[in-house]
């Protein structure tokens, strides 16, 4: 900081809003100046300069490295569990097994279904079976070497379209079928009368697994009765609430912290046993323990986006009206109840107008690692599944793709009970904006006339379009903003910054609010011992969240201002001026420096406390996007190369213009890793175990797999009635239409449909080549 | 820049003796077997002729990292990635995944980019090993650091000193890289927040910056 700058923290010259009268609801932003700039990260630095500790790189004096061992078969029963050859190797400190903890210590799969933390019963490959803590990491890797296991080896289902059929291994003492839901609108079969065409088809996609760049794991340590830990989770005080529970300690003696973290994308939403594991070994030497998992643990164990089987069947008219969508799905979330087909209908219900819809879900066991939310569940696979179906419903009736669904674009949630209307719906501004900027018509155009020339590089467009299910945030939350004597600022809130720029956002908006600069704002964040309540940073909430709340602790700490000034300036209130750097009294002239005001001299600090408010009652909050792409499909290699993408986001206010684009290139990374090259692949026919259980084999995209042109179209709609700082959640609608508006690309090119994700070579070689010759050009 | 089938044909880049990824991953088991034959190498030569050498044994090792000299005792299994995190306290230099397959623990070794998770602690002694740590001027950021900054090129931040070290890599050995070049270059660095498009132009960016200094 320059040494002028040293006593002034405040922004000259800039309008600040006024604040409103006690109890009154802020009215709504303006003109900003501060918010929906290009604001880079207020904690880039420590991010770049290495001076950022992730929970990975916290080393405690005393510290031991713990590891789990992990059954190494699909479907197996744990008999005997000799340990001691590994107790006798030197640098062992401690082993904990099924037997040592005498089911004292159990596992909450779900609600319904809790085990033992070393149950016997293994389900999956990769499912805890012993855990150790020794001076290294490698001695305690060669511990879980001398561990032996006598397994007795079960039958196992690792196919979820297999999981119901006679014969097929038992899981549970119920059977394979978790869940079986159903819902109605309309009438069906009267839509399908009603149609000039009708479509059905079956889709699939692959089960794909997070993969953070930072594994999952943590480090504990106990002061007397006390435990900390030092997770990498996207929400501290999620892990402190199963954490306590399980270990049946107070809240208040489980600080979780988690201040900086290498990625989550739903897979880091709880802890995990390995927190579990750490917390009992760290007890019983007596000394902090270490456990981070490695990739192939993370891969079998930490969580998966589950495999979606979908069959579609809609119905249209010539001139574009849907009359009926059918659409049943099977999916899987592995060994236990997770969440196999959660959401997995939502846009079939809920992202275009249509009176008659029919839904059937059916989530089954199968002998796989347990699901974990993934970014936008359900919505992606179901999005590979209606969006090319929509496509498909636009060549039959020889309509655009982008007019059949402006055609059908909902102002109502129709999904949910009594049609609740939405908020603000930037669906229609998004497909029309997105297409006009990605000259979608001419592109539709040159790709038809080049279909006919004998090359063998095919081009394509392709569209797709969303809702999210949620991301409109909710309350609870609580911040508490700090104005020091000197004007700086303090934010302390306990909401978790995943990667999204939520400190940089928050920053944003008490500069907007105060006046000041952001990066003389301090956010404390994070942490249960320190910071206040936060759900978990998922499901696209945590800006619609945490942002109203900040805002509202700013105003209190402007009307605390305010008052204080008034006794000074010896005039009434509503005569005051709040201007970031001073407050002026309108009737006398005069105005006061806020820090030269005496009394926040004498208390030395200024406290705001912000609170979020509820939802407006019988409206619905989400955010919408549309997304286009260009590819390249080579017909001799089946290679396909994205050559240029457009996502076009309505998310409510656009908070951050910097961080707003990456979070739009990084849900569309995402995207063609489901569209292009990720597949959890389990040999189903004879081990039931993970094949590619590795970052060389599970293939996520690289910078050479994204195209060079990306264009993030904003389409900003400040939504005043969801809260107030306008802002909608964007984390996940990123992600959703993008495979399906590559598959929708492949087709435009090369006129084959891609019914199971990846589209990667083999697939494209093969489909092409069942192409009959006249459809290949 | 050579051609590309150069590349793969040897393992090797054109960049003087550079490793492309695929090359480097085909090398790495040899390498790790030289370093341990090698006792030449290691300081200690009292720890004794090849064949006596142990996994667990531990042996005195010098590194130089970032121009600081230190001399540890490391078991000749302890890879530079486990040393420099959790005994050197350089946690700049991030674990993704210990098979090489990930980036996130590149480091600069005699200005190469080397993923430390497949470089034994043993095998980097005598070499200059830089980490992200390493590319600081006291308080202020580094150029290519600098360039991250601007430009955003994280979101988790958790692959971010790998990516800033590949780029720093490359535009040692190409001040004045092109877009193709660069992409080829980070393509080793996973990102799983999708960052690739601000991460090419901060590399570019850090050219400029690099070029102006």
């Amino acid at each position: 900081m320059k040494d002028d700058e040293r006593d002034l923290y405040f922004v000259e010259g800039i309008a600040v809003p006024q604040t409103p009268l006690p109890g009154e609801e802020p009215a709504a932003w303006g003109k900003t100046t501060v918010i929906g700039q290009r604001q880079p990260r207020v904690d880039a630095y420590e991010r770049v300069s290495g001076t950022a500790v992730y929970p990975s790189d916290v080393v405690l004096p005393n510290m031991l490295y713990g590891a789990l061992l992990r059954c190494p078969h699909a479907h197996a029963r744990v008999k005997k569990v000799d340990i001691s050859a590994a107790e006798r190797m030197e640098g062992v400190h401690a082993i904990l097994t099924g037997a040592s903890l005498a089911g004292k210590v159990k596992w909450p799969y779900s609600e319904e279904v809790v085990t033992d933390l070393f149950d016997a019963q293994c389900r999956f490959e990769g499912e805890a079976v012993a855990a150790v803590a020794a001076t290294t990491p490698y001695v305690a890797r060669d511990a879980l070497r001398a561990i032996a296991v006598e397994y007795e080896v079960l039958p196992f289902v690792a196919d979820e379209r297999e999981s119901l059929a006679p014969g097929a291994a038992q899981i549970h003492a119920g059977g394979n079928r978790f869940k079986a839901e159903t819902y109605e609108r309309g009438d069906v079969n009267k839509g399908f009368a009603e149609a000039d065409v009708v479509l059905e088809e079956k889709y699939r996609t692959a089960c794909e697994i997070q993969s953070p760049m930072e594994l999952h794991g943590c480090v504990a340590n106990w002061e007397g009765d006390s435990l900390t830990i030092w997770e990498s989770t996207q929400g501290v005080y999620a892990v402190q609430a199963k954490t306590a529970d399980i270990l049946g300690l107070p809240l208040s003696k489980v600080r979780v912290i988690g201040h900086y973290m290498g990625g989550g994308f739903g897979a880091k939403l709880q802890p995990g046993k390995y927190t579990i594991c750490a917390a009992l070994l760290a007890r019983k030497i007596g000394r902090p323990v270490k456990i981070f998992l490695s990739r192939e643990e993370a891969m079998l164990a930490a969580g998966n986006r589950p495999p979606a089987n979908m069959t579609i069947k809609a119905g249209v008219k010539k001139d574009g009206t849907l009359t009926a969508l059918q659409f049943s799905g099977l999916g899987s979330g592995g060994a236990y109840p997770a969440g196999g087909t959660s959401l997995l209908d939502w846009l079939v219900r809920d992202l275009y107008v249509c009176p008659n819809v029919q839904s059937e879900l059916t989530d089954v066991a199968i002998n796989a690692g347990p699901a974990r939310p993934f970014r936008a569940p359900g919505h992606p696979q179901c999005a590979w599944a209606l969006e090319q179906m929509m496509d498909a419903l636009a060549e039959a009736i020889g309509m655009d793709p982008v007019d059949l669904r402006l055609k059908n674009v909902p102002l109502v949630s129709q999904g949910r009970e009594g049609s609740p209307p939405y908020t603000t719906t930037g669906l229609s501004a998004c497909i029309t904006e997105g297409a006009e900027a990605f000259g979608w018509r001419e592109a539709r155009r040159r790709t038809a006339a080049a279909r006919k020339e004998k090359n063998h590089l095919k081009r394509g467009v392709g569209m797709g379009s969303c809702v999210w299910f949620v991301g409109g945030g909710r309350p609870p939350s609580t911040v508490i903003v700090k104005l020091f004597a000197d004007g700086s600022v303090n934010l302390n809130m306990g909401a978790s910054d995943i990667g999204t720029g939520t400190k940089t956002v928050m920053s944003m908006v008490l500069a907007e609010e105060l006046g000041v600069r952001p990066e003389t704002i301090q956010i404390e964040h994070a942490d249960t011992g320190s910071t206040q309540y936060a759900t978990p940073s998922g499901g696209s909430k945590t800006v619609p969240t945490e942002s109203p709340a900040v805002r509202s602790a700013a105003i209190a700490v402007k009307q605390q201002l305010l008052k204080m000034a008034a006794g000074e300036l010896g005039s009434p209130l509503e005569n005051l001026r709040y201007t970031g750097e001073y407050i002026e009294a309108t009737d006398s002239g005069k105005k006061v420096k806020i820090t030269d005001l005496a009394s926040l001299k004498k208390q030395g600090v200024v406290v705001g406390i912000g609170y979020r408010g509820p939802n407006p009652e019988g409206k619905v909050v989400n955010p919408f996007a549309a997304q286009f792409c260009e590819v390249e499909v080579n017909t001799r290699t089946g290679e396909v190369r994205i050559l240029r993408f457009l996502g076009a986001h309505e998310s409510g206010r656009v908070m951050d213009r910097l961080t707003f684009d990456n979070q739009v290139f990084g849900g569309i990374t995402m995207g063609i890793g489901l569209g292009m090259t990720e597949k959890r692949i389990l040999d189903a026919n004879s081990t039931g175990k993970m094949v590619n259980r590795n970052l060389h084999d599970y293939k996520l995209p690289t910078a050479l797999d994204v195209p060079e042109e990306m264009v993030s179209l904003p389409v900003d709609m400040p939504d005043s009635e969801a809260n107030n700082t306008g802002a909608k959640g964007l984390g996940e609608p990123v992600t959703i239409p993008t495979a399906a508006a590559i598959a929708n690309a492949i087709y435009d090119a090369v006129g084959v449909r891609v019914r199971q994700s990846p589209a990667d070579p083999l697939t494209m070689n093969r489909l092409l080549a069942e192409q009959s010759p006249e459809e290949r050009s | 820049m050579k051609k590309k089938e150069d590349d793969e044909k040897t393992g090797q880049c054109q960049c003087e003796h550079g490793y492309t990824r695929r090359g480097f991953l085909a090398s790495v088991g040899v390498g790790a077997m030289a370093a341990i034959a090698t006792t030449s190498k290691l300081s200690s030569a009292k720890e004794a002729s090849p064949a006596e050498l142990s996994a667990e044994k531990a042996v005195v090792v010098t590194l130089l990292v970032n121009d600081r000299t230190h001399r540890l005792l490391v078991e000749p299994r302890w890879s530079l990635l486990y040393v420099l995190r959790e005994h050197l306290g350089l946690t700049g230099t991030k674990v993704g995944c210990e098979r090489g397959e990930c980036g996130a623990c590149t480091v600069l070794i005699d200005d190469l980019p080397r993923n430390a998770c497949l470089t034994l602690a043993v095998e980097a002694e005598g070499r200059r090993i830089t980490t992200l740590e390493g590319l600081m001027q006291g308080e202020e950021l580094g150029p290519v650091q600098q360039a991250f900054v601007e430009e955003d090129a994280m979101q988790c931040g958790y692959c971010t000193p790998g990516q800033i070290m590949s780029v720093e890599g490359l535009l040692r050995a190409r001040p004045q890289p092109t877009p193709a070049e660069i992409r080829q270059a980070v393509s080793g660095n996973l990102c799983r927040c999708g960052t690739y498009p601000h991460i090419v132009k901060a590399a570019a960016r850090a050219a400029d910056l690099k070029a102006k200094r």
